[in-house]
């Protein structure tokens, strides 16, 4: 396992970049949920009327 | 199959399709993305003369790759917004626009930490890495301009026009290494010359760069479903919405 880490001696080049392109992509899912999310909430609550109520049900 | 494709090209009608894209393309993303990685880094044997610092190429090149397609993609959604003046359109480009930045600058950072050890640098001002930065910058411009207009429709017209004038860089990036004698290798893999590396390491490449479309298309689909709720309430049609989520279909992914 530490053999696998160490990837030959190259493991900060490696590392650094896998590590890079799993953060970037992690945190772009995160917050593009977090928006659609946040979307979808101030919908429902500009639409008081009673689509809202079977929305909320719904969910 | 009589199926009236124009129906899809409405917000209202294409908002549940991008939920289940969304959903699926994500899953598929992930699959793949686990079957790339463990090829890269297990299966694929340690690279003769560049020993294990060479598996930056199973990120680098998929996401270098990514960073041009979808600044193509963009570019033809946004040819077909101001052509047929459609709103949909013009939301996909808006859509892919922060995935491309992200990418382009996921290919300037491996291709950084892959300079260092095999070319004794992390930058240089060489044609491709040049023309990459430009790219990056194209996306940031046009996200830039985006948020600058208050009015989504003109920012449509305007992000739109800056990025088929930029399109031009894409194929300057593609061939700079043809073109210039830089210090970035040649294309890794050609359509017309067999591979000169290890099918192993070609069949990583390809699996990563399919799961790096598939992270694209996902995520972007999941954007759009944000951007049309954003721009179109109040439009009388997310009652219909809301009638569809009633009945499960176009319920956001968990």
């Amino acid at each position: 396992m530490s053999e696998f880490l160490a990837m030959g001696g190259y493991a900060w080049y490696v590392w650094m970049s896998y590590g890079a392109v799993a953060l970037a992509l992690i945190v772009e899912t995160v917050v593009v949920r977090a928006r659609r999310k946040r979307a979808l909430k101030e919908l429902r609550m500009m639409t008081p009327s009673t689509p809202v109520g079977r929305m909320r049900g719904a969910r | 199959m009589l199926i009236n494709w124009y129906r899809f090209s409405s917000p209202v009608s294409f908002y549940p399709l991008a939920s289940i894209g969304a959903h699926v393309f994500g899953i598929f993303a992930a699959l793949l993305a686990g079957a790339g990685l463990f090829v890269a880094l297990y299966v694929a044997p340690t690279d003769a003369t560049q020993g294990d610092a060479y598996r930056i190429i199973y990120v680098h090149v998929p996401a270098a790759w990514m960073a041009m397609f979808i600044y193509l993609v963009m570019a033809g959604w946004s040819a077909a917004a101001l052509g047929f003046n459609a709103r949909l359109s013009a939301m996909m480009a808006q859509a892919l626009a922060p995935t491309g930045a992200i990418m382009a600058a996921l290919a300037l950072w491996t291709g950084a930490f892959w300079g260092r050890p095999t070319w004794g640098t992390y930058w240089a001002w060489d044609a491709r890495m040049t023309s990459t930065l430009i790219l990056l910058f194209l996306y940031l411009g046009v996200l830039a301009l985006r948020n600058a207009i208050e009015d989504p429709r003109r920012a449509d017209r305007a992000c739109a026009l800056l990025t088929l004038v930029g399109a031009v860089n894409v194929p300057i990036i593609y061939f700079s290494v043809q073109w210039w004698n830089t210090l970035h290798q040649g294309s890794s893999i050609s359509f017309t010359v067999a591979p000169k590396m290890a099918a192993t390491m070609v069949a990583g490449i390809l699996i990563m760069t399919a799961a790096a479309w598939c992270y694209t298309i996902a995520v972007a689909l999941a954007r759009v479903q944000a951007i049309i709720v954003e721009r179109e309430r109040g439009a009388t049609w997310l009652e219909s919405l809301i009638d569809l989520r009633q009945r499960g279909i176009g319920r956001s992914p968990a």
